[in-house]
């Protein structure tokens, strides 16, 4: 299978590591986005560039990448979103933040640009304008009964922004459409020129849920397009913050998605866990959140034998506990009432929007970056993938839970497996060599991408990619005739980012 | 489900009084926020969060206030829904160009006498976001701010200090 990556025809570009980049003409890019329509390669982003538009790919059974590259010296391109949906909103953001139009999209509307910027298309061929707002065209809903609830952004919870109009019948949802883009704080431009340090700042500042996981991935690409070793014992410690993070944000999830539910005991007891996380990683690396704590290169801060005896009582306390959660969980009747066949995402959807993370793992697609392309060292730990296939909110409840479990497990197996050395090895930048690089991380949520191009210490363009770009559409799609009142509890199960989704 | 609830009868609760600060214990400060609070406002203080375009870290934070660690409703202090119910708007973020308005009436809707609490490093001055097109680049230059919990982000005990220097200077 892995033919097909290796069938796109195209000049391949010197210095993309680790996976190739050619240059295609018009005719193979559609030939890709047709690909992608029949479902052969699974899309993992879509961005600008100076005077060209750039297009990841999987290939999920070989689990190669192969990044595409189109230049457009018009401002135009082929739209992608005309045969494959999930590209949709990629190129209205390309659009929004490059000018560039995808031709034959059948949305065209703006998606960050709200009209409150002073400045339109500021990565591309900028202009100063005047905030100008005109109101936006929500799709049109027709029919006998219907009326809209308007929700955000600033919601009645402490959550991010986003607006939701929501249309229904009586209790019933008949359609829901989000409109997003009011976390957007330009992270993109602020990459423009950064230096590596800042860089690693401002990506583990995307999503702060997933400050490791984006440091982790930017930390990947860097050290790809530098050819960099990172030495062994900061890989494994890389792996023990993604797995912290990972178990912090499971315990807040399930916990929340509960709460949702009105049963409040089981978010008490996750909130108690996740507390108990964060605390560990605190004392292990001097952060809550473990913001700034992967660096490229390597870490920045080295775990010490206190750290250790930290995550062995964190680990002791949540295996104790998280079994009479489960059981808890697994028992409740009134609860599993509200969880089970809502919200249901089909799993060919998830199967064509390629939804990364428990959204995907919870209707049956068995991906997980961890495993393919797989990194390391978690090709040398023991594993399991989580994979349910009912796709409704108890699904993705049982992902964590499951994933918990496994994180436990990891964890267990980095400390035992700790190597000793340094943690950071130098970055070999020389001034003028640009030198282009990728990363895939598995974060919480689901993959995160990152991409850039460096010229010197520099930072040419780095684009990175939320897992929730694949994951939010899906959640539009599994409200429809859901009930209003369970909104909350599906949402939360999907738990998408704003931020990271915003940029 | 009985025996957690049952286990929670014998077991010593984990809301923390004891751990120290490094400025003061905090169970010092849980006494003193309870006191300030009583006597400005009747041992009541809502409190609306914001979010102005933040990473999300400083709303993990604030969310564990509620936790069974920091019980924040035992001051009398508690998240509200609507800002037309609060006293103080909690606001995190670098204030997004696209939050502008939405902060802004949602400063209006909140009845007076009313504070501001900017949270966190980018609500100061923007942050690592300061230069954008797209941030504002610091709460003040939107609503007038009472009191910066600085922090990226904040620890839940900073924003518990916080709230109880409003009160002093409120009362």
């Amino acid at each position: 299978m892995a033919a097909l990556i290796d069938r796109i025809e195209g000049r391949r570009i010197e210095g993309h590591r680790p996976w190739p980049r050619l240059v295609v003409s018009e005719q193979v890019w559609r030939g890709i986005a047709d690909e992608l329509a029949a479902g052969r390669l699974v899309l993992v982003g879509l961005w600008g560039d100076s005077g060209c538009v750039h297009m990841a790919v999987l290939d999920e059974e070989a689990g190669d990448i192969a990044v595409a590259s189109l230049d457009c010296p018009q401002p135009r391109y082929p739209s992608v979103g005309a045969r494959h949906p999930p590209a949709i909103r990629l190129e209205r953001a390309l659009h929004d933040l490059y000018g560039m139009h995808a031709v034959g999209s059948p949305d065209s509307r703006a998606w960050l640009d709200l009209g409150f910027w002073d400045v339109r298309h500021p990565l591309g061929k900028s202009r100063r304008v005047a905030a100008e707002r005109t109101p936006y065209p929500f799709l049109p809903v027709e029919g006998e009964g219907l009326h809209q609830i308007p929700v955000g952004p600033v919601h009645a919870g402490i959550i991010e922004p986003g607006h939701f109009r929501f249309t229904v019948n009586g209790e019933t949802v008949v359609r829901l459409e989000q409109r997003l883009g009011y976390a957007h704080k330009g992270i993109e431009s602020l990459m423009t020129g950064a230096s590596l340090d800042r860089g690693a700042r401002l990506a583990g500042r995307t999503s702060g849920d997933s400050t490791v996981a984006y440091a982790f991935a930017f930390a990947q690409a860097v050290e790809a397009a530098l050819e960099t070793t990172v030495p062994p014992r900061a890989v494994y410690l890389r792996a023990l913050m993604a797995e912290l993070e990972r178990l912090a944000n499971h315990f807040g999830d399930i916990g929340a998605i509960c709460n949702d539910a009105s049963f409040a005991l089981m978010h008490a007891q996750c909130g108690i866990l996740r507390e108990m996380t964060v605390r560990a990683a605190a004392a292990c690396f001097g952060h809550r959140l473990m913001m700034d704590c992967i660096v490229p290169g390597g870490v920045a801060r080295d775990l010490d034998r206190a750290g250790i005896a930290s995550l062995r009582a964190l680990m002791k306390e949540a295996n104790r506990i998280f079994p009479q959660l489960v059981e808890l969980y697994d028992n409740t009747a009134s609860l599993q009432d509200r969880t089970a066949t809502s919200g249901v995402v089909r799993s060919e959807l998830a199967r064509q929007f390629g939804a990364g993370g428990y959204v995907g793992r919870a209707s049956g697609r068995a991906y997980d970056a961890r495993k393919r392309p797989g990194y390391a060292p978690y090709d040398r730990l023991d594993f399991e993938m989580a994979l349910f296939d009912a796709g409704d909110v108890n699904a993705r409840v049982w992902v964590r839970i499951r994933e918990v479990e496994q994180s436990l497990k990891l964890l267990a197996q980095i400390l035992q497996r700790l190597p000793e050395g340094p943690i950071a090895a130098p970055l070999n930048t020389s001034a003028d060599r640009i030198v282009e690089g990728s990363g895939l991380v598995e974060g919480f949520r689901g993959d995160v991408f990152v991409w850039l191009r460096l010229e010197g210490d520099r930072i040419a363009r780095c684009h990175l990619r939320d897992p929730s770009w694949f994951q939010w559409p899906l959640l539009e799609a599994a409200i429809e005739g859901n009930i209003v009142a369970d909104f909350p509890l599906c949402n939360k199960s999907f738990n998408c980012s704003y931020s990271g989704h915003d940029l | 489900m009985r025996k957690i609830l049952f286990q929670s009868l014998v077991r010593r609760p984990l809301t923390e009084a004891p751990p120290a600060t490094d400025e003061a214990p905090l169970a010092e400060l849980g006494a003193e926020v309870d006191r300030a609070a009583r006597c400005r406002l009747g041992r009541s203080l809502s409190i609306r969060q914001v979010d102005a375009g933040s990473c999300n870290g400083c709303e993990l934070e604030i969310h564990a206030l509620n936790n069974a660690f920091y019980d924040l409703e035992r001051f009398g202090l508690r998240f509200v829904a609507s800002p037309r119910h609060a006293d103080v708007l909690l606001v995190t973020g670098p204030v997004t160009k696209n939050m502008r308005e939405a902060l802004e009436r949602t400063y209006a809707a909140t009845p007076d006498p009313k504070w501001v609490v900017g949270v966190g490093a980018c609500a100061i001055d923007g942050g690592v976001f300061k230069t954008s097109y797209a941030c504002v680049g610091g709460l003040s230059d939107v609503v007038p701010v009472d009191l910066y919990v600085p922090g990226c982000p904040p620890s839940p005990q900073a924003l518990l200090r916080a709230l109880l220097t409003l009160l002093k200077e409120a009362a």
